[in-house]
C-alpha cells in the first residue's frame, strides 16, 4: 500500500476522533447531572466506552430509574456492537491478546470507518488510528464535561437537557433516511419504540419504558413483517455516514 | 438510588458492554449470523433510540412535560434534515433550547 492510502486513513481517523468531542462535553456534563460523580463519568467513558450504552444509562439514572433499566437499556444498545464485531472479525483477524484489546474500541464510528479499507494491512490502520483518537477524544472531553458541568448556571442546563434528546436523534437519523438497510422497518419500528415510549412514561418506573419499547421489533419481526428477505447485504455499513455512538 | 448501586450499575454495564463487543470478534459468525437474529438486533437500535428521543424530550420525574426541549429537538431535526455535520446539531439544539428557556421559562 502507498504512503498517500496510509496517511489519508490516518487523517480519516484522527478527524473523526477530534469530531465528538462536543459529543464528549455533553455527556460528561450529562453524566454529573444525573448524579454520577466525575469519577464515575470518566470510568464510563474509559471502560464502556460505547456513548448510546452510556448516555442511556445516565439519561436512565436522571429520570430516577432503578440500576435493572439502567443496566438493561445500556446492553440492550450494546448488541449492536456484537454485530459490527461478526462484521469485522475476519477483515481484522486479531488473535490472542490483540483481539481482546481490540474488542474495547469496536463501536458505531470504528466499523463505519474500517468497512471502508480492503485488506487486512489498511484495514487494522483505519481501525487502530480512529479508536485511538476517539479514545483519547472521548475520555479527555468527558472529564472537561463533567468538571465543567458544576459551574453550568440554569441556562447552560437547559441547553444541556437540549442536548440530549438532539444527540439521540443524530444517531436515529442515519436510520431513518433514504439509503439505510431495511429502511420500512426502521422506521416502523422507530415510530412504535417512541410510542410505546411516551405512552407507558406515567405508568412504568422511569427507564424501564425504553426497555419495553425494544418490543417494537415484533412490529418488523412478526405478521406486520414484509415478506422480503432482508438479503446477504442486511446490516451492513456500508454508506452509512458516522455518527457519534 | 444508593451510592453503591451507581457504583455496581457502572461496573457491572461497563463489563457487560465490553463482553457484547468481544462476543462479535470472537462468535463463530453462523451462531449470531442466522437471518431473523441479526434482522432483531439490526432493528433494536431503531426502537431504544426512538424511545431515548421521546423520554429525553418529554418526560420530567415520571411525568410527560412539553417545554424548551421539544423545540431544540424540532430544530435538531431541521438540521439533520439540511445534512448539518453532528456538531452543528448539536449546538442548534443547545442554541435553540437555552433561548426557549429563557424566552418561556
Amino acid at each position: 500500500m502507498s504512503g498517500g492510502e496510509r496517511a489519508r486513513v490516518i487523517r480519516d481517523g484522527l478527524g473523526l476522533g477530534s469530531a465528538v468531542g462536543l459529543y464528549g462535553v455533553a455527556f460528561g456534563a450529562t453524566a454529573t447531572a444525573a448524579g454520577l460523580s466525575v469519577l464515575q463519568a470518566s470510568l464510563l467513558s474509559l471502560l464502556m466506552f460505547t456513548g448510546a450504552s452510556q448516555f442511556a444509562l445516565v439519561g436512565v439514572l436522571a429520570s430516577g430509574g432503578g440500576p435493572i433499566a439502567a443496566v438493561g437499556s445500556a446492553l440492550l444498545l450494546g448488541t449492536r456492537n456484537t454485530i459490527y464485531g461478526l462484521r469485522l472479525a475476519e477483515q481484522l483477524s486479531y488473535r490472542g491478546w490483540r483481539r481482546v484489546a481490540a474488542a474495547h474500541w469496536v463501536i458505531d464510528e470504528t466499523t463505519a470507518v474500517t468497512v471502508r479499507e480492503g485488506g487486512q494491512e489498511l484495514s487494522r490502520l483505519a481501525f487502530v488510528a480512529s479508536g485511538a483518537s476517539l479514545f483519547l477524544f472521548w475520555n479527555l472531553t468527558t472529564v472537561a464535561g463533567a468538571l465543567g458541568a458544576k459551574s453550568f448556571g440554569p441556562v447552560l442546563q437547559a441547553a444541556l437537557d437540549s442536548l440530549v434528546p438532539a444527540a439521540f436523534l443524530a444517531l436515529l437519523w442515519p436510520r431513518l433516511v433514504r439509503g439505510a438497510e431495511l429502511l420500512r422497518e426502521q422506521r416502523i419500528v422507530a415510530a412504535g419504540g417512541a410510542a410505546i415510549a411516551v405512552a407507558l412514561t406515567p405508568v412504568l418506573a422511569p427507564g424501564m419504558q425504553i426497555i419495553v419499547a425494544a418490543l417494537a421489533v415484533l412490529l418488523a419481526l412478526g405478521p406486520f413483517a414484509s415478506r422480503r428477505d432482508p438479503g446477504p447485504g442486511a446490516g451492513d455499513l456500508d454508506g452509512r455516514p458516522a455518527g457519534a455512538s | 438510588m444508593s451510592p453503591s448501586s451507581v457504583w455496581l450499575v457502572v461496573l457491572v454495564a461497563a463489563v457487560g458492554t465490553y463482553l457484547l463487543k468481544l462476543a462479535g470478534l470472537s462468535v463463530p459468525p453462523a451462531v449470531l449470523n442466522r437471518p431473523l437474529i441479526r434482522r432483531a438486533v439490526e432493528l433494536v437500535p431503531a426502537a431504544l433510540l426512538a424511545a431515548l428521543v421521546a423520554v429525553n424530550a418529554l418526560s420530567t420525574e415520571g411525568a410527560l412535560k412539553v417545554d424548551f426541549r421539544l423545540a431544540a429537538l424540532a430544530a435538531a431535526a431541521l438540521a439533520l434534515a439540511l445534512r448539518a455535520p453532528f456538531i452543528v446539531v448539536l449546538v442548534v439544539a443547545g442554541g435553540v433550547g437555552a433561548l426557549g428557556y429563557v424566552v418561556a421559562g
